[in-house]
């Protein structure tokens, strides 16, 4: 399926924005559901500032000198020291590097769960880092996809509605109900995806570690986001289970041309990745 | 909509949080058993009090009264108007009520209330309370031959009956006569035929017969007083004032309809006043229940009551009368008649006030009762409310990586707040709501568990010879159960909002490391 198919399958697809949102309200944002290309917006006016100079088509996310620190007590430590990052659109990108390099950190500032102290994250184009909170919720939730390496299901929650959790967040109450149907089913297809397909009415506690990263990896999928942050998604399994969750996240970027971001200490799930960063004294090497 | 998922899921899984508001369901259910209770005592009281009582009375403003009760109501009529649905004149005087009971003279200080048959059962519930079913229907003061409730027609099946009245009436007065007759004849001859001696009676010698054995064997032309046969004016005597509770909490009575008594009251002259007594003949027995008037009140016709004190002018045939009793249409202001009489009627002759006024220290005590009660007890809902949030809190920390995990995935702030401040409200109404259940159980069930309780501890709880009721009353409210149950959620949300605000203003990525 080429990219332009399939952006707009997903185009087609995606539950329609929130009214209120200052993604819907934007009086100059060019909609998904709209765009004939697939170029969508992310953010609502399209100010100069937050425009990338040096945006190219191909790129999804750029970093520019990224700075974050801890503070211990009265000791201030810096986690990274200006990271400069670029991810391009359909690469499955591993950041390698030492437990406490900022791995996890950096993934955190990707996904707009943190703010940086210093510098820049543009998505698609566009700065990220500095949105209102209500506009990242609904980046967060609309773009981007998380998966962790303790999978972090809710155990309320049993697998389907695990999966169905982004799309409630997505929805209004009525919206949800008048829609259900076609989200159950996509639920439903996006778990057969990823092989559980038979587990639907399981709770969290009732699965297997490589069942419930599986479910994780549905969550984040359900509503086909752009990008998919993955934190040590295999940290927690043993080797073969780890194999298995890497071949689906595999899968998904070759046939689906999903652009992955996976934070690792481990070379060898590293060596899965089209391209290998490495994350040393806070700075970006590639490897 | 995960909100409304992830309260229910939190509520059927945290039973600590259920446990939390147990204090506000039994707050809610003793919330609502207190009101119901209150406001059936309430009730039952008002009822009682405005049972002898008129919506509004018009009185003098001493015991000699005020002529032409006719020409006053005409005027209350063209004051009020419309409002007015009936009026009695009455004279009422304090009196001493003096009866014969094992040989002995006893004597009580009544109210006298001279009133008229015809018309008072209009103005106020008088006739209800009567224990002939005739005398409800149109109270007389004519002795009846019998069929006085030997059950108190006020109370439940269950109450304990009252043999002695099936033997009320005509055939108790020949009884009577009978027994007295042999006394007599046991007695000493010099003693017999000696009048009393009392001054007051010989203006009105053929209504007061102090002794009509007396004078039974002299043949005397007049008309002899035959006991047997005849009775004297009739009267109507507070319940309280002759009986007393026997062994097992049935009534006795010292005195029943059919027997004489003797009242003494003071005449209406504007000269020195004078004692005057009568004698009356028991006709019927009052009973509203409100020991006060239970024990006081003893009624007697208007008419022989205006001529026993000289209420009657002589000369241009006018009665005097002490007050016009006022019935007002229902749902009319009471307190705007009474202003509006207030202004017709001068202050130096006249008093007009409503039964609530005559009753206002009363009523007042109780209403403040009622307010410190539900204070105190709202206290309870509120302290439960503390429970809630130190369990809450509980629950956030518990909860903190599911709340990280759902901000990761785009839930906003309002949202987390939104289902701490919905499992707040949930638990509020599923306590209020067992609390509501638990109440009303408890409510219509009251008098059982009463008596339960009484079994058990053999302690009787409610004493109807203490009450006067057989039964407790109970009134459910629904607006005051709205109240409480409206309470009883804001209390649950409020102290949830504490929580809810630490859950949404907790850091994200804190939120995921946390283990």
């Amino acid at each position: 399926m080429s990219r332009r198919a399939r952006q707009n399958r997903s185009a087609a697809d995606r539950p329609p924005r929130a009214a209120g949102t200052s993604l819907a309200k934007a009086p100059r944002t060019v909609s998904a559901d709209d765009a004939p290309c697939g170029e969508r917006a992310v953010v609502g006016p399209v100010d100069s500032h937050r425009i990338d100079p040096a945006h190219t088509r191909s790129e999804v996310l750029r970093t520019a000198g990224l700075f974050k620190s801890f503070r211990k007590g009265p000791v201030e430590v810096p986690v990274l020291r200006g990271v400069d990052l670029t991810v391009r659109q359909g690469e499955l990108l591993a950041i390698v590097g030492q437990s406490g390099s900022g791995k996890s950190t950096l993934l955190h500032l990707l996904a707009t769960l943190d703010a940086p102290d210093r510098g820049e994250i543009y998505f698609e184009g566009r700065r990220i880092d500095n949105l209102p909170s209500r506009e990242r919720d609904v980046l967060r939730n609309r773009r981007f996809g998380m998966i962790f390496q303790f999978y972090h299901l809710l155990p309320e929650l049993n697998v389907l509605e695990n999966v169905l959790a982004p799309l409630m967040i997505a929805e209004s109450v009525p919206g949800y109900f008048l829609r259900r149907r076609g989200h159950r089913r996509r639920a439903a297809e996006i778990l057969k995806l990823v092989g559980l397909d038979h587990r639907l009415k399981h709770k969290p506690r009732e699965l297997s570690g490589g069942e419930m990263q599986r479910t994780a990896i549905a969550r984040a999928l359900v509503t086909q986001p752009d990008l998919l942050l993955a934190d040590e998604p295999t940290g927690n399994l043993d080797v073969e289970t780890g194999r298995e969750i890497l071949d689906v996240l595999g899968g998904l970027n070759r046939r689906q041309n999903l652009t992955i971001v996976m934070v690792t200490h481990d070379q060898g799930i590293a060596r899965q990745a089209d391209r290998i960063v490495r994350l040393v004294g806070g700075r970006v090497e590639s490897a | 909509m995960y909100k409304f998922l992830l309260c229910w899921r939190y509520l059927r899984t945290r039973w600590i949080a259920l446990v939390s508001v147990v204090s506000v369901t039994l707050g809610v259910a003793t919330m609502i058993v207190v009101n119901s209770v209150m406001s059936g005592f309430v009730v039952e009281m008002h009822q009682r009090l405005h049972g002898i009582l008129s919506d509004v009375v018009v009185e003098s403003r001493d015991l000699n009264g005020f002529p032409d009760a006719q020409r006053h109501m005409e005027r209350i009529r063209q004051v009020a108007g419309d409002d007015v649905e009936a009026m009695t004149p009455t004279v009422d005087v304090p009196a001493m009520l003096t009866l014969h009971n094992g040989g002995q003279w006893v004597s009580k200080p009544i109210h006298l209330f001279g009133i008229d048959p015809m018309t008072q059962g209009q103005v106020s519930a008088f006739a209800q309370y009567l224990q002939h079913p005739e005398n409800r229907r149109q109270p007389s003061f004519n002795l009846r031959d019998g069929g006085y409730d030997a059950h108190d027609h006020q109370a439940d099946r269950d109450a304990l009956p009252r043999p002695a009245m099936d033997r009320a009436g005509w055939k108790h007065r020949h009884e009577w006569v009978r027994a007295e007759a042999f006394r007599r004849s046991l007695e000493l001859p010099e003693r017999r035929g000696q009048p009393p001696a009392d001054d007051a009676v010989p203006d009105a010698a053929a209504r007061s017969v102090p002794d009509a054995f007396a004078n039974m064997p002299a043949a005397q032309t007049e008309h002899v007083f035959d006991p047997d046969k005849e009775q004297h004016t009739g009267t109507v005597l507070g319940i309280a004032m002759i009986s007393y509770p026997g062994d097992g909490g049935g009534l006795r009575f010292a005195l029943l309809p059919g027997d004489d008594v003797r009242i003494t009251t003071v005449t209406a002259s504007r000269r020195e006043p004078k004692f005057r007594t009568w004698d009356f003949t028991v006709v019927d027995l009052y009973e509203s229940k409100m020991s006060e008037y239970d024990s006081q009140l003893v009624f007697v016709p208007i008419d022989v009551l205006q001529e026993m004190r000289g209420m009657i002018d002589p000369e241009k045939n006018i009665a005097y009368v002490n007050a016009i009793q006022i019935k007002l249409r229902p749902g009319a202001d009471g307190y705007a008649v009474r202003d509006k009489l207030r202004k017709a009627f001068p202050a130096d002759f006249y008093g007009v006030s409503t039964w609530q006024d005559k009753q206002g220290p009363l009523l007042d005590a109780v209403r403040m009762e009622i307010i410190i009660l539900n204070i105190l007890l709202f206290f309870i809902i509120a302290v439960a409310g503390f429970g809630i949030l130190a369990i809450f809190l509980m629950i956030v920390v518990e909860k903190t990586r599911d709340i990280g995990i759902l901000k990761s995935l785009g839930a906003s702030r309002g949202g987390i707040m939104g289902i701490f401040l919905g499992y707040g409200l949930s638990l509020g109404l599923v306590g209020s709501g067992a609390g509501l259940v638990l109440g009303l159980l408890f409510v219509y069930h009251i008098n059982q568990i009463a008596d339960w309780v009484g079994r058990v501890t053999h302690h009787p709880i409610f004493d109807p010879t203490i009450y006067y009721f057989y039964r407790i009353p109970t009134i459910v409210d629904p607006g005051t159960i709205a109240w409480i149950v409206l309470g009883a959620l804001v209390i649950a949300v409020l102290s949830s909002i504490l929580p809810a605000l630490r859950a949404a203003m907790l850091h994200p990525v804190e939120a995921l490391r946390y283990e």
